[in-house]
């Protein structure tokens, strides 16, 4: 890969600091009245996701990172490592659970996941924003009470475990927001 | 030119299909029109000021035959035009210092400029590689004098501020229990580490002196005041007098802070033709050594130098800086009509 200097740092570059890939966010020019040039950039790496701040001296450079973020369709899971397809050229990935973490709540076959791969294997999985899944496991439904607004706790076919308005049964398709994992509304229709 | 008659009808202003499909091109300003008027209002502040205290507003070129030796500041070059001629470059200047100077030298009457500089690779939300400076000098003053009219031009133009001033080794000493005369690199490099994350960085006393300068101690500086620090290390004097101090050489050299921002650099200026070779000619060995572009000497500067420039201390100061206090912006671009992306 390429090199890049501090002065070519923007925002979404994606490059190697400490053996890890790190995309910058924000790259700041710091100078004292008069002396070295200073570039704060601001990280985050992509393994771990942790967000920080490093200072370069300006002209210093860091090698790029072989890192690709890509739109793919997942497959199934044989409990090891979870597999997708990138629907264009049907090529498939499969990604370990360091890279699934949490999103194997939220995964449900043929969904569009965002894959980020890094030198060609996947190192983060990130779920569509919302899903649709079935809800397998909740207390009976209670019909008609729409308007106490009480919750009670669903497991959804994942496995995921989100409260649910009371008047919602087992076998209902609910629409979950991934990225707060709250309930949403009842889906649209069965999937 | 002749148009329509029509030209100013609702019809006759809307695009044609044509035009539409030309590609967006963003033309217009990053200032909004509030923030022109107050630059104006500004700059005719800046000139009563001077006006009022009989100092001369003076002119000086941009492209100057020799650029500035100091390693962290990059000149840009021009290298075409009938006028610049082959084998040869111009250097736009970095700061009207040296032609400033030549006048001093030559006629030795108190003289401000507020004049574009240009710096390469400056760019940010506190620096654009083009930028408007207020310089200016006084034959007679020392540092301390500047000083205090650099606070009154300050509380002119910001309202009325408490004045603060410490001496550099007096910060260290208060905010980070440092004596940043005789700190050794390593016990400097142990306190930044404590503040920031540095990664690989490596370097000698002044680079973590100037990191800790910008990173840790520059944020606290005049919150709601005017803050100076002055004397600084003789490794940064820069183009300053340097003196002995008690057990230590200092460069009567200062800077000025508001709201944690850096404004102005000032001098005690160095008059010393021979000496003022020397620390050019270290300049150049740094940048030999760090693999930029050595600078020519500016043979013009050193002759007027010789021929004696009166003691006198001068400073530069950043207007968009200035400006930014003034409006409340946060950013540079807030206060430039058309900043280095849309120039």
């Amino acid at each position: 890969m390429a090199n890049y200097s501090t002065n070519e740092f923007r925002s979404g570059l994606k490059v190697m600091l400490d053996g890890d890939p790190c995309s910058i966010l924000d790259n700041e020019l710091v100078k004292p009245g008069k002396g070295q040039a200073f570039s704060r950039v601001k990280l985050r790496n992509l393994k771990t996701g942790r967000q920080w701040e490093r200072t370069f001296k300006s002209g210093e450079s860091l090698e790029g990172a072989d890192v690709m973020d890509r739109t793919m369709e997942y497959l199934y899971t044989d409990g090891e490592f979870w597999y997708f397809m990138e629907p264009d050229t049907f090529e498939q990935f499969q990604a370990d659970a360091a890279a699934v973490a949490d999103a194997h709540l939220w995964l449900k076959e043929q969904d569009r996941c965002d894959v980020t791969l890094f030198n060609g294997t996947p190192l983060v999985v990130a779920p569509p924003n919302f899903v649709e899944l079935e809800i397998t496991e909740t207390d009976p439904g209670l019909k008609g009470d729409t308007a106490t607004g009480g919750t009670k706790p669903a497991t959804l076919s994942t496995g995921a475990v989100v409260k649910v308005p009371l008047f919602l049964s087992q076998g209902e398709v609910i629409r979950v927001d991934t990225r707060t994992g709250e309930y949403q509304s009842r889906a649209s229709s069965k999937s | 030119m002749w148009t329509h008659g029509l030209g100013n009808t609702r019809a006759a202003r809307r695009p044609s299909p044509e035009r539409r499909t030309v590609p967006r091109v963003n033309w217009r300003p990053g200032s909004g029109l509030e923030s022109l008027r107050q630059r104006a209002k500004l700059l005719a502040r800046l000139r009563q000021f001077f006006s009022e205290r009989g100092v001369l507003e003076v002119e000086t070129p941009l492209l100057a035959s020799a650029g500035i030796t100091d390693p962290s500041i990059e000149s840009l070059t021009v290298e075409r035009g009938v006028s610049i001629g082959e084998q040869r470059q111009r250097f736009l200047q970095t700061s009207p210092e040296y032609a400033m100077k030549r006048l001093l030298a030559a006629y030795g009457e108190p003289i401000f400029q507020i004049a574009k500089a240009f710096r390469d690779g400056e760019a940010g939300s506190r620096h654009n590689p083009e930028f408007s400076l207020l310089e200016w000098y006084r034959p007679g003053f020392d540092h301390h004098q500047l000083i205090a009219e650099v606070g009154e031009l300050l509380c002119y133009c910001l309202g009325e501020r408490p004045v603060q001033k410490y001496s550099y080794r007096q910060l260290f000493l208060q905010r980070l229990q440092l004596d940043p005369f005789v700190a050794t690199a390593d016990e400097l490099k142990a306190v930044a580490e404590l503040h920031i994350d540095t990664g690989g960085l490596s370097g000698d006393r002044d680079l973590w002196l100037d990191l800790l300068m910008s990173h840790v101690l520059e944020p606290m500086l005049g919150t709601k005041e005017i803050c100076f620090i002055y004397d600084y290390p003789a490794s940064q004097a820069a183009l300053s007098v340097v003196v002995r101090d008690a057990d230590v050489f200092v460069g009567q050299r200062f800077e000025v802070y508001v709201d944690g921002m850096e404004l102005a650099n000032g001098y005690c200026e160095l008059t010393d033709g021979q000496e003022q070779r020397k620390r050019f000619e270290q300049d150049n060995a740094v940048r030999r050594q760090r693999d930029q572009p050595e600078r020519p000497v500016d043979e013009q500067l050193m002759a007027a130098l010789a021929h004696g420039l009166p003691a006198c201390s001068g400073v530069a100061l950043g207007i968009d800086r200035l400006l930014m206090l003034v409006t409340g912006a946060s950013d540079i671009r807030d206060v430039l009509s058309f900043d280095w992306t849309r120039s």
